[in-house]
C-alpha cells in the first residue's frame, strides 16, 4: 500500500499524471473509488480485499476524462479492460498510466501496454475450481430446471441497468437499450423485457466480457449475471481459443472467423 | 384519532393471516431469496424473513407496480377501440413493513394526487393496509430520525406492531383501516402491555437538520464545482431510484402487434442520461453531475417547497445498493455542514 | 381434437435457401405448410435478437438456413453467421431455452429436394413438442 501511494504521489509530483484514480475507504466494509488530485492526498489510497471494483468503468464519465491525464490503480481484471478498451480504440496508450497491482497486493512496473500484455499472459485466467462449480451447477439442471431457475431470477430484474452502468466494456453512447426506432429492446420490467434485455447484454459482451464481475456486484436485485457473461467467455475460448482483454491490439472474435470453425449442428 | 394500543401475541400471528386471507386479501411481506429480501404474496408468518434490518426492494410495488397496463387497445377495420384494464387491484396487507416505509406512501401519494388525480394509483392506495413493523435495530444507512421519522413512528402504518422483550408485540392501531383488520380477529388484540415500546426500538440519531439543508441546497443550484465532485464515482445507473420507496418517475409505453396493443407504465430514473434527452438531440442534464444534483434538489428542495413534503423517508437503501458507495447521508451532511 | 399445427419462422438467405426454396415450389415437390419465410440478404444479416423476437411473437419453432460454407453471396458473411450462432445457442440453452426448436440448415439454390426434406422433418419434430407454452407464459408474464 506505502508502495501505491508513493508511485501515486511521485505520478502527481511530476505531472507524469493529472489524477489518480483508485481505491479510498467507504462506508461499512466497502471501499469506493476515488480521484486523488494532489500528492498530499494520496494518503487516501487504500489497497486490501475490499479493492474489487473495476476502475476502468470510470474512463466512461467525460467529467473524469476532464480530469487529466488518469494514473489507474490496475488488478488484472482492470489490465484486462484496460487492454480491450485499447483493442476497441476507446483508449490510447498515451493517454493513460497504469499502476498494475498483482493478486497478492503488489505493485507491478507497467510502462506500457506491451508490459501489461505480458503480465496477464502469464496470470492465471482459467476458471478456479469455485467458479467452475458455479457453472456446472446449473449447466446439470435439466432444460425446464434451467428455465425456471432463469426465470425466477429475471423477475428479480426492475431494468435499473446497474449491470450495465458498472460494466467497463458497456460503453456506447446510443444503447441499444435506448434505441426507439425500432423498439428493439421492451423498456418496461416485465418477463419479456427482462429475458430479452439479460440476453442481449451478455450477447453484446460476448467476446469483451473481462470476468471482473462487477455486473453482479452492482444488481440490486442479487441476480447471478456474472454466470451468463462467464458461460460465453468460457465457450469462446473452447471454440476459438479467444479471450477477452489479451492484447491490445487483439480481435474481436465475433469481428473474425476461420473457415475451419467446426460446429455440429449445421444440416 | 386516538391510537388503540393493544397486545398481539406472537403465536396469535398463523390466525391473524389466516383470517386476513379468508377475507379475501392477499399478504405481502418480506421473504428471503438467496442474499436479498423481497416483498412477497405469503400464506404463514412462517414464509417471512427474520432478523434483519431492511428490505432489498420497497414494497412500493403494491401501490405503483414495476409494470402496469393502463389500458388496451384494438385495432377493427379503420378503427381503434380503447379497453380498459381488465384487473382490479386487489386488496392487500403489506406486513412487516418499516416505519420508514410505511411513511413513503404519503411522499408518493403527494405526487399522484397533486393536481392529477391518479385514479389506478388512488384505488390501489385505497385497497392497501399496512402493518407495520418497528425497527430494534439499524444501521449506519438508517436516517429516518433526520427527515422528520423514527423507528417506530406511526405515521403510514394502519396498525403499528412493536416486538417486547417477550417476543409479543405491542399492536398500535392507529387508523380506520387497521381498526377494520383488527376487527377481522377481535380475540387476538389483546389489553395493552406495561412494557415501554420505546426500550425496544433502535436507536437511531439525526445526522443534519432539515431546514439548514434546505436552506442551504436552495442556494447551490449554480455551484457546478460541489455537483461534479460529490457525483464523480457514480455511476448513473439508476438503482438508487428503482429501490427508492418514495422515487415515482416513470416511463409509458406502447407495446402493440398487428392486432392491437397494451399501454404500460413502469419504472424510470431521473439518473438515466435518456431521461431528459430532447428529440433534437440537446439534453439539458448531459452529464451525471447535473443529474446527482436533480436528485438531491428534487427530494430535499423542491418537493418540499411545492408539496410539503420530503422526498426521502430515510430507509438508506439508496446507500446500502450503491455499487459506487455514493452514500447519500455523507453528501447531504456535507452541504448541511460545510456549505455557505 | 384438431392436430397442433405449429408456426415455424424460417430466416434465409436471398441467394441460396429461398432461391432453393422456390426450385422447391417449381419442382412441385410438397411440404408442410408450417414454415413462414423472413427473407433477408444474407444469414450474416441475421440479427440473433430476430430469432428471439420470433419466439415472442408466438413462434413454435425455428429455422436457420444460408450459403454453404465458402458459397455465400458476399464471401464471409455465413462464416460471421456462423461464428454467432455458436455463441448464442450454447447462452440459449443456458438460460434453458429449448435447442430442439431451432434448427440450421446450409441450403443451396439447388437443392429444392434438401429443402422439402428439411422443413418437413423440422415441422415434424416441433409438432411432438407441442406449442411453445413456457415461452408464452413468459411473455405475458410480470405486468400487473
Amino acid at each position: 500500500m506505502e508502495e501505491l501511494r508513493k508511485k501515486a504521489r511521485e505520478a502527481l509530483a511530476s505531472g507524469a499524471a493529472q489524477v489518480v484514480l483508485g481505491y479510498g475507504k467507504g462506508s461499512g466494509k466497502k471501499a469506493r473509488a476515488v480521484f486523488i488530485r494532489k500528492p498530499d492526498q494520496a494518503d487516501k489510497l487504500i489497497l486490501d480485499d475490499s479493492c474489487v471494483q473495476n476502475l476502468a468503468v470510470y474512463l466512461k464519465k467525460p467529467e473524469v476524462r476532464a480530469l487529466g491525464k488518469p494514473a489507474i490503480v490496475s488488478r488484472l481484471p482492470t489490465m484486462r479492460a484496460l487492454l480491450q478498451l485499447a483493442s476497441e480504440n476507446q483508449v490510447a496508450e498515451k493517454d493513460l498510466l497504469v499502476l498494475g497491482v498483482s493478486h497478492d497486493g503488489k505493485l507491478l512496473d507497467l510502462p506500457e501496454f506491451k508490459a501489461m500484455e505480458d503480465y496477464v499472459a502469464t496470470a492465471p485466467l482459467e476458471l478456479t475450481a469455485e467458479e467452475r462449480a458455479e457453472l456446472d451447477k446449473i449447466q446439470k439442471l435439466s432444460l425446464d430446471e434451467r428455465w425456471r431457475y432463469w426465470q425466477e431470477q429475471f423477475a428479480k430484474c426492475v431494468k435499473c441497468y446497474a449491470c450495465r452502468a458498472a460494466c467497463p466494456l458497456c460503453y456506447c453512447a446510443n444503447c441499444l437499450a435506448e434505441c426507439n426506432q425500432p423498439q428493439w429492446l421492451p423498456v418496461p420490467s416485465h418477463q419479456r423485457g427482462n429475458l430479452e434485455w439479460h440476453i442481449i447484454r451478455a450477447m453484446h459482451l460476448a467476446g469483451r466480457c473481462v470476468s471482473c464481475g462487477d455486473c453482479s456486484r452492482a444488481c440490486p436485485a442479487g441476480i447471478p449475471l456474472h454466470l451468463l457473461n462467464r458461460k460465453l467467455a468460457e465457450e469462446l475460448f473452447r471454440n476459438f481459443k479467444s479471450r477477452a482483454g489479451m492484447s491490445a491490439k487483439g480481435e474481436y472474435a465475433l469481428g473474425v472467423f476461420k473457415p475451419e470453425d467446426k460446429e455440429n449442428f449445421i444440416k | 384519532m386516538a391510537i388503540d394500543k393493544k397486545l398481539l401475541k406472537k403465536e396469535s400471528l398463523d390466525q391473524l393471516f389466516s383470517r386476513l386471507k379468508s377475507s379475501g386479501r392477499s399478504i405481502l411481506a418480506p421473504v428471503n431469496r438467496g442474499e436479498q429480501i423481497f416483498f412477497e404474496q405469503v400464506n404463514s408468518p412462517g414464509e417471512m424473513a427474520k432478523d434483519y434490518i431492511q428490505t432489498t426492494l420497497s414494497a412500493k410495488g403494491a401501490v405503483f407496480p414495476r409494470c402496469e397496463e393502463l389500458f388496451s387497445y384494438r385495432f377493427e377495420a379503420q378503427e381503434v377501440k380503447l379497453e380498459d384494464r381488465k384487473s382490479e387491484p386487489k386488496p392487500t396487507v403489506i406486513f412487516g413493513l418499516r416505519p420508514c416505509d410505511a411513511a413513503s406512501f404519503a411522499v408518493l401519494n403527494s405526487v399522484f394526487t397533486w393536481d392529477y388525480q391518479d385514479e389506478l394509483f388512488k384505488s390501489r392506495l385505497e385497497k392497501t393496509a399496512v402493518i407495520g413493523l418497528s425497527c430494534k435495530k439499524a444501521d449506519e444507512y438508517c436516517f429516518c430520525a433526520s427527515v422528520g421519522g423514527g423507528p417506530g413512528e406511526t405515521q403510514g402504518s394502519d396498525i403499528l406492531l412493536t416486538e417486547l422483550s417477550s417476543g409479543n408485540y405491542l399492536a398500535e392501531i392507529v387508523t380506520d383501516k387497521g381498526r377494520d383488520l383488527a376487527a377481522l380477529a377481535p380475540e387476538l388484540f389483546g389489553p395493552a402491555p406495561a412494557e415501554d415500546k420505546e426500550k425496544n426500538l433502535a436507536a437511531v440519531a439525526k445526522q443534519f437538520e432539515l431546514k439548514t439543508l434546505n436552506a442551504k441546497l436552495s442556494q447551490l443550484f449554480d455551484k457546478n464545482q460541489l455537483w461534479v465532485e460529490q457525483s464523480l464515482r457514480c455511476l448513473g445507473c439508476g438503482a438508487c431510484a428503482f429501490v427508492c420507496p418514495a422515487c415515482v418517475c416513470f416511463d409509458l409505453q406502447d407495446e402493440a402487434g398487428r392486432k392491437g396493443g397494451v399501454r404500460l407504465r413502469c419504472w424510470d430514473s431521473c439518473g438515466f442520461s435518456l431521461f431528459t434527452l430532447h428529440t433534437s438531440g440537446h439534453n439539458p442534464r448531459s452529464v451525471q453531475s447535473q443529474r446527482w444534483r436533480q436528485r438531491l434538489m428534487h427530494k430535499f428542495a423542491y418537493m418540499p417547497e411545492r408539496q410539503n413534503f420530503v422526498g426521502c423517508v430515510g430507509c438508506g437503501r439508496c446507500s446500502r445498493l450503491c455499487p459506487a458507495d455514493m452514500n447519500l447521508i455523507e453528501h447531504l451532511k456535507e452541504i448541511a455542514e460545510n456549505r455557505e | 381434437m384438431s392436430e397442433f399445427e405449429p408456426k415455424i419462422i424460417a430466416f434465409v438467405c436471398n441467394w441460396c435457401t429461398y432461391a432453393g426454396a422456390d426450385l422447391t415450389g417449381t419442382s412441385r415437390i410438397k411440404y408442410a405448410s408450417n414454415v413462414r419465410m423472413v427473407r433477408l440478404p444474407c444469414t450474416g444479416r441475421i440479427d440473433f435478437m430476430l430469432l428471439l423476437k420470433a419466439f415472442d411473437q408466438g413462434a413454435d419453432g425455428i429455422i436457420v438456413s444460408g450459403c454453404h460454407p465458402g458459397d455465400c453471396h458476399y464471401t464471409a458473411g455465413n462464416f460471421h453467421a456462423r461464428r454467432r450462432w455458436m455463441v448464442f445457442r450454447e447462452l440459449l440453452d443456458f438460460i434453458g431455452i429449448d435447442l430442439r426448436r431451432i434448427h440450421f440448415a446450409w441450403i443451396s439454390a439447388a437443392e429444392g429436394g434438401k429443402f422439402a426434406e428439411f422443413v418437413n422433418q423440422v415441422t415434424g419434430e416441433i409438432k411432438k413438442l407441442g406449442p411453445y407454452e413456457s415461452f408464452q407464459k413468459a411473455m405475458s408474464a410480470g405486468i400487473e
